[in-house]
């Protein structure tokens, strides 16, 4: 056992586990969606991208580029929020709601990609 | 040091170390902010409230940046201070931490090679003017390189120690030269410097050691085999496998420099005019004393000593060798010792002597012996081995007839062989003719010329290099016709050719001036740079050329031909 691929792993599924947290319930009732997870999906794929710094393999490659698209769709859903919360006149509507999950839904296919190639990386070192 | 397998790797490697230090950063920033808006505060009507995710990251990142805007929205409540206070302490460790990793990547020499190497292989890659390849900066290659330079040929260099490489930075060339610190034995090493790079167009190996010289003669001539490749070999046998592989030049140092002294001693005018024309360019000559004939005493017989021994003994030189060690040739008078003292030069007759040859392989030694040989004897004859040339300061203080300098030696011939390559042939020609036809030929050429080293180059009569005379052969152009002042041609041009090559093998040496040139023929010529260019631009320029031929301007275009043909004697003399 390398307890550097228990991190990585870890980190790429906690990734997606917090992301999918996240996602599901009412696309645009808050009280579904907990910002605190919203927070820590975040921090817990930018941590994941940086991970996968440095692997000069194809599949580091694509593993890489599925992080960052997750984090921009993360952050895109941070930035919509922030801007509902604090800038817009009107608050925190359903809309918005709405808008932010379904960026975070977007963040979540990435994380799911990502997870298959951890996966698919896994079976064929086994063989 | 080698060059890395893959050069696209310098981002990830500084990816990969940048990993620990931007982990903790993002850690400690969402810890910093979570902890933020959990801390319980009061808003400025004194009810309880809790920082929001975007005020608390936008006051950690500028308290983390040391921006400091002071507490907002409203004034903190002591529980927000007192986590405020853990935050700075935080940031500041994970900014130290980042920084240091920072600095530490950038000095590490690792990297600075990686970098190095991938600007060198892309100003190899960018280079589209043609060049030569140069391995192993020593004094030869120095001098190879300020000749390259000088003559406007740009030069890529491989060295080994990385000490010369900086030199080359420093050395002030007036085009770049890229430099790589690498082991040229490597082929790969070879590849990256450009040896199959299509406009390389010769490699010279200079190294000091026999076996990388012969390496690089086997990668150039699998690797690249229509470049030339010179090679120096110190041994017989390196030559004769550099040979083997189809080296198109080999240089041996030692056998080059008897072969120069043999010239010298039964040749003088030859060996003058050999030195003049193989002479650094800008650099000027002086007549040198002839080798008088008589007895001669020789100064060590290393490598060197050996085959001047052999040469003096062919020209029939009565020769007497002092060395410590008893010489392979048993006919030869010996004396032991080593000649920087006067007992030893005493035993071996230097007052009888017309001449000696200072030839160990320490400079200090070499010039003692000379210094004590002349107080003893005051019109002798001095020949110097000069080893270093960072020594030349004290040998030019000395008084001497002859001075060889091995690494000059091989940088004349490199050059005269890459720059001028009929200048080989012709030289050979010039050896096997008499003593008083080369004293002739020296004494017309420097009263022309004078004792600088002139220009020497080849011209090729064919439509890329000559496209105006080539068009004009067919009518028979006379080489006297030729060699005019494209600005009056009442005045002779500045040059001279020594040498005419034709497609079918036949040659001639000093043609006549009547000679008619003929398609593909080769010039090798002499002269001034000005003339050099003027020279070029006859060849091809065809108004410079009919001026030349027949004295009148081409009119060209509609206007110019109007005019000239109103006014012909003021056309003429405006071009004067």
């Amino acid at each position: 056992m390398n307890l550097e691929k228990v991190i990585f792993g870890f980190f790429i599924v906690l990734a997606a586990t917090l992301n999918f947290g996240f996602f599901v319930g009412d696309i645009d009732d808050p009280a579904h969606h907990d910002i605190y997870e919203l927070f820590a999906a975040i921090v817990v794929s930018l941590i994941a991208t940086v991970l996968k710094f440095g692997d000069r393999t194809q599949i580091g490659a694509v593993h890489l580029s599925t992080s960052l698209v997750a984090d921009l769709q993360l952050l895109a859903a941070a930035m919509v929020w922030g801007y509902a919360a604090h800038i817009s006149a009107s608050g925190l509507t359903p809309e918005m709601v709405a808008r932010v999950v379904s960026l975070s839904g977007g963040a979540l296919f990435a994380n799911v990609v990502s997870v298959v190639i951890l996966i698919a990386e896994t079976i064929m070192q086994r063989r | 040091m080698t060059p890395l397998p893959r050069h696209q790797s310098i981002f990830f490697l500084i990816m990969r170390r940048m990993r620990a230090p931007l982990i903790l950063l993002i850690s400690i920033m969402a810890i910093s902010v979570l902890g933020l808006t959990l801390a319980p505060g009061v808003d400025a009507d004194g009810n309880p409230a809790h920082l929001s995710f975007f005020h608390s990251l936008y006051f950690i990142s500028y308290t983390a940046t040391t921006i400091g805007f002071g507490e907002i929205p409203y004034a903190f409540s002591d529980q927000q201070r007192l986590w405020v206070i853990l935050c700075i302490y935080m940031s500041v460790v994970g900014w130290a931490y980042t920084v240091g990793t920072v600095f530490a990547l950038l000095a590490d020499r690792n990297l600075q090679q990686a970098i190095r190497t991938q600007r060198f292989l892309r100003a190899v890659q960018r280079l589209r003017e043609p060049f030569y390849l140069v391995c192993g900066y020593g004094e030869t290659g120095r001098l190879i390189c300020d000749a390259l330079d000088r003559l406007g040929f740009r030069a890529v260099v491989v060295e080994q120690d990385d000490s010369k490489v900086g030199e080359i930075e420093l050395h002030s060339y007036h085009a770049d030269v890229p430099a790589l610190s690498a082991d040229a034995r490597n082929p790969e090493t070879l590849k990256f410097a450009g040896l199959t790079h299509p406009n390389c167009i010769g490699i010279i190996a200079l190294t000091n050691d026999d076996g990388t010289n012969l390496a690089i003669a086997i990668a150039a001539r699998l690797l690249a085999p229509k470049v030339p490749a010179l090679c120096r070999a110190e041994t017989q046998e390196t030559a004769a496998n550099m040979a083997s592989f189809g080296t198109r030049h080999i240089i041996n140092p030692f056998e080059k420099f008897s072969e120069y002294l043999a010239l010298a001693l039964h040749a003088p005018a030859a060996w003058n005019l050999l030195t003049w024309l193989t002479g650094l360019p800008g650099t000027t000559m002086q007549r040198e004393r002839d080798p008088p004939h008589g007895e001669w005493i020789l100064c060590g017989h290393g490598r060197f000593g050996r085959m001047l021994a052999h040469v003096m003994e062919q020209a029939a030189v009565p020769v007497t060798i002092i060395d410590r060690q008893a010489p392979s040739i048993p006919s030869t008078r010996w004396v032991q010792g080593d000649g920087t003292g006067a007992p030893a030069l005493e035993a071996a007759g230097v007052r009888r002597a017309v001449g000696i040859v200072a030839g160990t392989s320490n400079d200090v030694d070499n010039l003692s012996i000379a210094v004590t040989a002349r107080e003893l004897n005051r019109g002798l004859f001095v020949i110097l081995r000069q080893n270093h040339y960072a020594n030349h300061a004290l040998f030019e203080a000395f008084n001497y007839d002859v001075n060889v300098v091995p690494s000059q030696i091989i940088a004349h011939e490199c050059l005269a062989i890459l720059t001028t390559p009929l200048l080989v042939p012709f030289l050979e020609e010039m050896k096997r003719r008499d003593e008083a036809w080369c004293d002739r030929l020296l004494r017309r050429l420097t009263e022309r010329f004078g004792w600088e080293v002139p220009a020497v180059w080849s011209e090729r009569i064919n439509l890329a290099r000559a496209p105006a005379l080539y068009r004009r052969l067919m009518k028979g152009v006379e080489l006297q016709s030729l060699l005019r002042d494209p600005s009056n041609r009442d005045e002779p041009l500045a040059c001279e050719v020594l040498y005419l090559h034709r497609d079918d093998d036949d040659h001639l040496l000093i043609p006549e001036p009547d000679t008619e040139l003929r398609a593909g023929d080769e010039l090798l010529l002499i002269g001034s740079p000005d003339a050099r260019r003027e020279f070029g631009l006859i060849l091809s320029h065809e108004h410079a050329l009919a001026y030349v031929l027949s004295g009148k301007d081409l009119p060209g275009g509609w206007i110019w031909e109007r005019l000239s043909r109103r006014k012909p004697s003021d056309a003429a003399s405006s071009c004067n």
